[in-house]
Formats: C-alpha cells, structure tokens, sequence
C-alpha cells in the first residue's frame, strides 16, 4: 500500500503535468477565473508573443472588481472612464479569444468567486485559479484553489498549468459545534487570530473537525475565502454529501453517468488515516465567540466582548503596528469594542455576499430599522444571489429597514469603484480587509459577520448579536 | 526580462510589520491596462498628501533614500492581494531588492517575475541591515544573487536560501512561458490521459 496522503497531497498528485529534478512542477490548471483587473497586460503579453489561450473551454471571464452596484449601472457614464477601459478590455479579450464570458448586462454576472461555484464551473479534486487572491474560496469544495499575479494568468492562458513547487501541509480542526450567534466567518477570524496572518505562509491549510462537517457550502466558502488572510496558498475543506448536494444540477456541473462517475472519484478525496500534516492546530467549536476586528491587519481580531487592546502587549514589530493602527482606527486602549460607533455597513464580497449571508442578515433586520443617519448598503454577490433574495422576500426587508439594494459586483469590499468611504468613516463590514484605506482613503474598517454588520446597522454601534433581540 | 546579478546601493528603512500591497500600490491605481508609470504612484497614501505634495518624514521623500535600490522592511512584506501591480510599482520606482523575515506567498512569486529579489533573512540579520539603512546615503548594502549573499556596510556576510529554478530564471533574464512551452509534449499527454480519467473536467 502507497504512503497516507492528505486531501493536498491527492489533489495535487492527481495534476502534475512535469516534474523536474528540483521537484518544481507544472500543475495542470482545471480552471482559469479571469476578471478585468488583474488580466489586461496578460492579454496583452501574448498578443504580443504571438501566443494564443489553450483552453479556452476551461476559462471563465467576469467583471466585478471595478464595476458600479447602482441600479443605473446599465449607463456607461456611471462608470470612470479608466474603469470602464477595463471591462471593455476584458470584453474584447473574452470575444476574442473565446473564453466563457459573463458580461455586466447578464444576470449571471457577479463576484469571480461567487459566480464559478454557483455555475458549476468549481467541482471537487480540481485545480482552480484566478489572477485574485480570494480564490482560495473555492477550497471549500475540495478543490486545490490558487490566487496568482497576472504573469502566472498570462502563464495560464498560455499553458494550461502553473510552476509550483509543493506547499506543506497544516491541518485547522475545528471540533464540536459552533455556539449560537457564532458563524463561518467567526471561524474564518479566529483561526487568523490565532495564527497571525503570516501563520499560514507557505502551507495548504485543510480545515475539518465536526464544525467544519456541520456548514453549509456558503459557509464553508467564507472559512476558505480568508485562508489567504491567512497567508496560506489555500484551504482545503473535503468533498462530502453537502458538497455532491450544492453541485448536482448546476449548468456546468456533469449529468448522467459522468455525474456518477465523478461522485464516485469524489469521494477518494479526504485525508488518510495517519498522513502527515506539517502543522496541526486544533480550536474548540465552543470556545469560538462572535468576533470583530479592531485594528488594520486581519490578525487584529478579538470577540465582540473584549476591550481595545494596549499597544505594549504586543511584541516587537507589532508595538509599533498597534500603535499605528489604533491611531488610524480612532481608538483608545480599554475601550469597550461593544461602545464603537459606526457610521456606515456595508454587506457583501465573496467572503459573505452569498444567499445564506443575505439570509441572515434580513433575519436580523426584520420589522426592524437601521439607526437614523446611518448609511447601510446590501451588495448581493451574484445577480442570481439577488433574484434570489428577492424572490425569498429578503430584498424588501433590507428596503424596509433602510439599507440600500444593490446590483452584483465587489463594490465596497475594494472600493476601486464609486463605493467608498470618506475620510474617517466607519464601517462595519462583512468583506476580508481591513487595511488602511481599503474601503476609501482614511476610512476605518471592522470586520465581522453579516448577522452582527445588521444588528450594527440598527443600534449604531458595534453589537454583540447574543443580546441583541 | 533584465537579467538580475548584483545590486549595491542605498537601502531604505521600513520598519513596519505587515505592510500589504494596498499600501504598497493603492487600488485606484489599478485601474491600468499597462504594466509601467506606477513607480509615480509607489507607496501612494503614505507618500503623499491628498494635495499631492510629498509627506515629509515619509522614508522614500527623503534625499538620502530618493534612489533607493534596496528595501528593508518587517515581517510579512507583500500581504494582501494577488496584485502584481505591487511589483510593478517597486520596480518602476527602481526597488530591484525587497529585504525581510517574509514575504506572503504572491507577492514573493510575483517578485521573480518581474525582475526583483525579494530576500529572506533571519530576525537578527535583518535587524543588522535595517540600522544599517537607517544610516542612509553613509550606508552601502550589497546583495549578490549568484553567490547568495547580503553584505552590509562594515562587510558583514548573511547567506540567504533562494529556490534554484527561481534563481536561474531571475539571473538570466528567463521568460518562463518560454521554458514551459517546450514542454508542451508532457502537458499535451498529461491532458489525453486526465480527460480520459475525469472526462467531465
Ligand atoms: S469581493 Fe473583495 S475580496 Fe472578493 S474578489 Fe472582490 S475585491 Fe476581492
């Protein structure tokens, strides 16, 4: 019998192409996400090359990181003129070259990581990438998920594969279950507080345990999405009946005896008995509190019911870091997180603009309003994410309770769009940054779950979704 | 792609930990269709005022670090997004060196490709450099990318670990599309087999 593998080691044997003596691979690329900002100069590099796309038929182009979420988007003059350049780069190059291509105007058209899985496009046991570092998100299904820089999504386009060398393998258990009021995202936040958002730096993390089992698909998206936050290549969770269930039916998903042929190949991919992890870290469901960040670095995360920490508990670089952060957040050591107030919420992203997010946030809102002057936007994270919400009835509860109802896109997550904040501002956010100026120059982020961005939303303030009623 | 030997030169401080690429090329910059004319733009929001006037005490305004080859900074340099605007900025800016403890794992990738070294060194080895940098125009750093080393100032050698493809393809200018596509034979058979294996891919 051959050595025990992990779900890494399977799905990254199952790919390599060559391998040479120095054990850098190419690894063949199952699919390729393209989107309008990180892939023009790859276009460009191989027109130049004279070069073409090998597999046109595995690589999908959308555009979502520049595009406006107003409802008028349709009228070009809603967009800055560099933006728009962009997008209609990535339309004359999905034309050209032949790619699948979801334009602004289809209502399939949403965020890259949202509208793959949700297409069918991501599947067990694949190799995913995408010239975006959120690409990990499709980790979730079992899928060996990369973010790469647009001279590897020129290499893509031009050879199917990626020079790789093999990352090691650590092994996140998430045991028993979650408490209630606690989320994917809670996870997701926990597991970088615990690591540091360089703890994951050259490992694939494979997240399991009993509260990894127990989540939804768009859960199990959120704990992947911010593998990178991080700072692992990607994260893995295995294929199981939750994962055959979400896939079965989708356009680009096999039927018939493909279909089973490939459950049944599907279920080979979990970890062995006795395989070897690198890096074992082990957190109980339980201990996992509803939690918010307080500084600029994703790592800066604490449960909703901590105080603002004093930059001399920290060591070494991180004084320093601590200082400049709360100096930039507007915060005091000792003060409450619970006592922040906020100015604006913003829900969506790939990290939790999906249905289940959406879900829960209305629960939240429902014959509720949000707080006088606050500004509040819902930015689904797929036009199909919409309809459907709004078919649920969710749509008119985020109206109702004031939130603005937007179309598809990344929108506030980067604000490389019009959506931003303004100097100062405050805002609770479901997205995975919260870096200096990420959502607007000088704007000061809190990331947290959907649940806990409505209940802000109505009290104002940051808020423990446990006494909230 | 210029091929990368030896660089000597000044060497600018920043001491900062994780110092992500929204820092390093904010997003507004992005909205590019070309790889060059972002060194204007390097480090923006702590580089400038929102007038545009320079911010003083910003390391890279300083006349000692202006031409700064050489970058030394804290821990988890490059986290954050997949940009590889963020080594277009540097090296346009003219940074051919990025020094730290680590780099996230894109940005380090992202690096080889467009020319620049990025150079893991241990706590201690960085701490000697950063001083060193901090000393400015008085202070020369040297890295010398075929021997695999960094010299300070006072001629103090630290080793560094560079993966032996990388290094190869850095020091001769290697375009990797180039070397991947001789082996387009492996990945053509590699292909046949796999369709047959998971025809639904
Ligand atoms: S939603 Fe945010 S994190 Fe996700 S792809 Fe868009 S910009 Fe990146």
């Amino acid at each position: 019998m051959s050595a025990p593998k992990t779900l890494y080691d399977k799905i990254w044997d199952a790919h390599v192409a060559h391998e040479a003596e120095d054990g850098t691979c190419l690894l063949y690329i199952d699919r390729h996400l393209v989107h309008e900002v990180t892939s023009p100069q790859a276009f460009e590099g191989l027109r130049m090359a004279g070069r073409t796309v090998r597999a046109p038929e595995k690589t999908i182009a959308v555009p979502d990181h520049n595009v406006p979420t107003t409802l008028d988007r349709a009228n070009a003059e809603t967009m800055t003129e560099d933006s728009r350049i962009q997008v209609e780069a990535l339309d004359t190059n999905a034309k050209e070259f032949g790619l699948h291509y979801y334009p602004v105007s289809d209502v399939r058209q949403g965020i890259v990581h949202i509208v793959g899985p949700e297409q069918g496009w991501t599947l067990p046991g694949m190799t995913v990438v995408c010239g975006d570092s959120h690409t990990a998100t499709h980790g979730a299904f079992g899928a060996l998920a990369h973010g790469i820089g647009t001279s590897e999504v020129e290499h893509v386009l031009a050879t199917q594969t990626l020079i790789q060398k093999k990352s090691k393998n650590m092994k996140v258990e998430i045991t028993g279950s979650l408490r209630p009021g606690v989320t994917a995202k809670d996870i997701t936040m926990c597991v970088i507080g615990e690591t540091g958002t360089a703890g994951g730096t050259g490992y694939v993390i494979e997240y399991c345990g009993q509260a990894i089992r127990e989540l939804s698909m768009e859960g199990r998206m959120t704990v992947c999405n911010m593998a990178i936050e991080g700072g692992a290549r990607a994260g893995l969770i295995a294929p199981d009946e939750t994962t055959f269930e979400y896939c079965k039916g989708r356009p680009h998903a096999p039927k018939g005896a493909q279909w089973e042929m490939a459950v049944e190949s599907w279920k080979e991919l979990y970890t062995d008995e006795g395989a070897h992890f690198d890096k074992i870290i082990t957190i109980k469901g339980e201990d996992i509190a509803p939690s918010v960040t307080w500084g600029t670095s994703p790592e800066d995360v604490l449960p909703i019911t901590a105080t603002v920490p004093n930059p001399e508990d920290f060591q070494g670089g991180k004084v320093e870091a601590v200082r400049r952060s709360l100096d930039y957040m507007g915060l005091k050591p000792g003060m409450k997180l619970s006592d922040v107030e906020i100015d604006t919420v913003f829900i969506g992203s790939c990290t939790n603009g999906r249905i289940e997010d959406l879900r829960a946030a209305a629960e939240v809102l429902k014959g509720k309003k949000i707080k006088d002057g606050m500004r509040a936007m819902v930015v689904p994270g797929s036009g199909l994410v919409r309809a459907q919400a709004e078919e649920e009835g969710l749509a008119q509860i985020f109206i109702d309770a004031g939130f603005e109802w937007r179309m598809a896109g990344c929108s506030m997550c980067l604000a490389m769009n019009p959506d931003q904040l303004s100097e100062g501002e405050r805002c609770a956010s479901t997205s995975n940054r919260n870096f200096e100026g990420r959502q607007g120059y000088k704007g000061r982020t809190h990331l947290l779950s959907p649940a806990m961005a409505a209940a802000a939303a109505v009290t104002g303030k940051l808020t423990d979704i446990r006494d909230f009623a | 792609m210029e091929k990368f030997t030896t660089v000597s030169g000044v060497a600018a401080p920043m001491p900062l930990v994780n110092i992500d690429t929204d820092m390093i090329i904010p997003k507004q910059f992005l909205k590019t269709i070309k790889r060059t004319g972002l060194g204007a733009n390097l480090f923006d929001e702590m580089r400038f005022n929102r007038d545009g006037t320079e911010v003083e005490d910003f390391v890279l305004n300083k006349p000692a670090y202006r031409d700064a080859e050489i970058l030394v900074a804290g821990d988890n340099f490059g986290c954050g997004s997949s940009r590889e605007h963020a080594p277009w900025a540097l090296g346009d800016f003219g940074i051919k060196v990025v020094i730290s403890t680590s780099f996230a794992d894109i940005f380090y990738n992202n690096c080889f490709k467009n020319g620049i070294l990025p150079v893991v060194l241990p706590k201690e080895a960085v701490d000697v450099l950063m001083e060193d940098a901090e000393r400015g125009s008085n202070a020369r750093i040297t890295v010398d990318l075929e021997n695999q080393t960094v010299s300070a100032t006072d001629g103090t050698e630290f080793k560094f670990e560079v993966d032996e493809f990388k290094k190869h393809c850095l020091l001769n200018g290697l375009d990797d599309i180039g070397l991947t596509l001789q082996k387009a034979a492996s990945i053509d058979s590699f292909e046949a087999g796999y369709s047959a294996r998971a025809p639904w891919v």
